[in-house]
């Protein structure tokens, strides 16, 4: 008797439920990959001379740290540009993430930090010796923290978007940046200046790409579901 | 006799330009439209309650000079401060970054220290001390320069960090600051004997990319952000905002504090307690003191 309807029942339940996870389940995700790059002839990097500590100068004797405004890659590529979503995002996941931003070897590791509005990230010295650091910011408050050697890394954040030049009183040579932006969809490029922002449902977007040289531009893309779109970005190169 | 015509239009000229000369106010006086960027504000000093409507006006006959219309710090006097010469420019008050404060660095400061630096002025700055103001002339000041930054808007004040009693100075706590100086390396901008000529200091530069020069312990006792042993506590644990003067609040602990307070105290040309005990003790043991500086520094010098 009860056997009797025991398939039907399973099989309006399967459906049900299948229809259900289609309903709720989101439409695919786009990705947006591509490449920043240049024309024109970019300013030569410089060495650094670190004499003033000669801890460091000693570290990079061999292999002397080069000033990072411009860092080009093969084929006319720009590393630690930004990309970003600058209009079109639907909501951004809030970050819970934490970053990190060391002080090491006299230099910034990564040399530009892109974070999220609100987001925490990690100042820590790995160094033997004092830096004070001294993010320069207008928007958001002005702080400046001393971190003798030894000291555990603090947590730090910013309320509001911006492009924040970042510097060591002690040692000038020291530059990085902290890019805050509003949304959780960026990438900052690598040493072939590759980037790759995933996630994204899909729609029309403006992607912005930002370099503390070159400044900005933008792309309008509109991605469909589970489209993965390749822009590129060049930048026009002067040196100075 | 008849003048000639030639006199007659010279004299006819003169006329016009002088009335012409007169018709035009004089520069100084002509009104400049002063430019903020929040509504009314308040002030709270003491039970003194300042108002931005009159500061305007105190603003407008004291300040502007230097401060300039737009509160930016770009009065038309203060193309004359050279910062590479040692004088600080005017503050920007659209920043709202404070150099002297009893907040935490990062902080807006109280509206009493505000106050006070418009009373006690800048040492070694075209800023002077504004004591022929009244105490509610200050305070509808610190009120109106408010007006420049919406930060008074959306921010509070910091909260003023906690200064535990002074203990007594002696040579232990000299010593023991002495030793902070060192490690906190201090020197590589005050310089080894604190006379403003560490190995950075040339390099040093404000957050609008101006040259500025690190506190030389031999001017005495003029500090910019007051005199007594408390605001010196309170320059190195709140920093100097706007400056290459960091905060120390997360790294010295407030007993330590005072011990570099007490050092610092024996850098100064003064007359003073610390230095009277710091004296007695290098005559009689200078020899074993290890100089400051990179020699002595973990991981520097070599």
């Amino acid at each position: 008797m009860k056997t009797k309807y025991f398939l039907p029942v399973l099989l309006v339940l399967l459906v049900s439920a299948a229809l259900a996870a289609m309903a709720v389940a989101p439409p695919a995700a786009g990705t947006v990959t591509g490449k920043v790059t240049y024309t024109g002839t970019p300013p030569k990097m410089k060495p650094i001379d670190m004499s003033k500590e000669p801890t460091c100068a000693k570290e990079h004797a061999a292999n002397p740290v080069m000033t990072e405004t411009v860092v080009t890659g093969p084929g006319n590529t720009v590393e630690w540009a930004v990309v970003y979503v600058s209009a079109g995002d639907q909501g951004s996941t809030p970050p819970s993430k934490t970053l990190r931003f060391d002080q090491k070897g006299c230099q910034y590791i990564p040399h530009v930090l892109p974070m999220q509005v609100d987001q925490n990230f990690e100042i820590a010295n790995d160094d033997p010796f004092l830096h004070n650091i001294h993010p320069l910011p207008k928007l958001n408050s002005e702080w400046n923290k001393s971190q003798p050697p030894g000291t555990p890394a603090f947590t730090a954040k910013y309320d509001k978007a911006e492009f924040i030049s970042v510097k060591c009183n002690v040692h000038p040579w020291m530059h990085g940046y902290f890019v805050v932006l509003p949304t959780s969809h960026y990438a900052v490029t690598d040493n072939s200046g590759s980037f790759s922002i995933s996630g994204l449902p899909p729609g029309k977007y403006t992607l912005t790409a930002w370099q503390e040289q070159f400044g900005t531009q933008t792309q309008d893309v509109t991605i469909a579901g589970g489209e993965t779109k390749n822009i590129t970005f060049t930048f026009k190169a002067l040196p100075y | 006799m008849r003048p000639k015509f030639e006199v007659l239009a010279l004299f006819l000229g003169a006329a016009a330009l002088l009335l012409t000369v007169a018709a035009v106010p004089c520069w100084a006086q002509m009104d400049i439209n002063i430019h903020t960027v929040t509504g009314p504000m308040e002030s709270h000093v003491g039970d003194v309650t300042g108002n931005s409507h009159d500061g305007r006006a105190y603003y407008r006959r004291s300040c502007i000079g230097c401060h300039g219309p737009d509160g930016d710090g770009n009065g038309e006097n203060a193309m004359w401060f050279d910062p590479t010469m040692g004088f600080a420019k005017p503050r920007d008050f659209t920043m709202a970054t404070f150099k002297c404060r009893s907040t935490p660095t990062g902080t807006l400061p109280t509206d009493e220290d505000l106050f006070n630096a418009i009373s006690r002025g800048f040492e070694t700055t075209n800023m002077p001390r504004w004591q022929a103001l009244t105490v509610q002339q200050r305070a509808d000041l610190v009120a109106f320069i408010k007006t420049f930054s919406t930060k008074w808007e959306t921010q509070k004040a910091g909260t003023p960090i906690p200064i535990p009693p002074e203990p007594p100075a002696n040579i232990d706590s000299i010593l023991k600051g002495r030793q902070l100086f060192q490690n906190m390396q201090c020197w590589k901008c005050h310089g080894p004997a604190g006379h403003g000529d560490g190995p950075s200091a040339p390099t040093l530069t404000d957050n609008k990319d101006n040259p500025i020069r690190p506190y030389n312990f031999a001017t005495g006792s003029r500090f910019k952000c007051g005199e007594t042993n408390q605001d010196l506590y309170k320059i190195f644990m709140t920093g100097l905002d706007g400056t290459p003067m960091p905060s120390f609040a997360d790294v010295i602990q407030p007993p330590d504090a005072w011990n570099l307070v007490h050092f610092l105290r024996t850098l100064q040309p003064l007359d003073s307690p610390e230095a009277k005990i710091w004296k007695e003790w290098v005559a009689s043991h200078g020899k074993e003191l290890k100089p400051i500086g990179p020699e002595s520094a973990p991981g520097g010098g070599q």
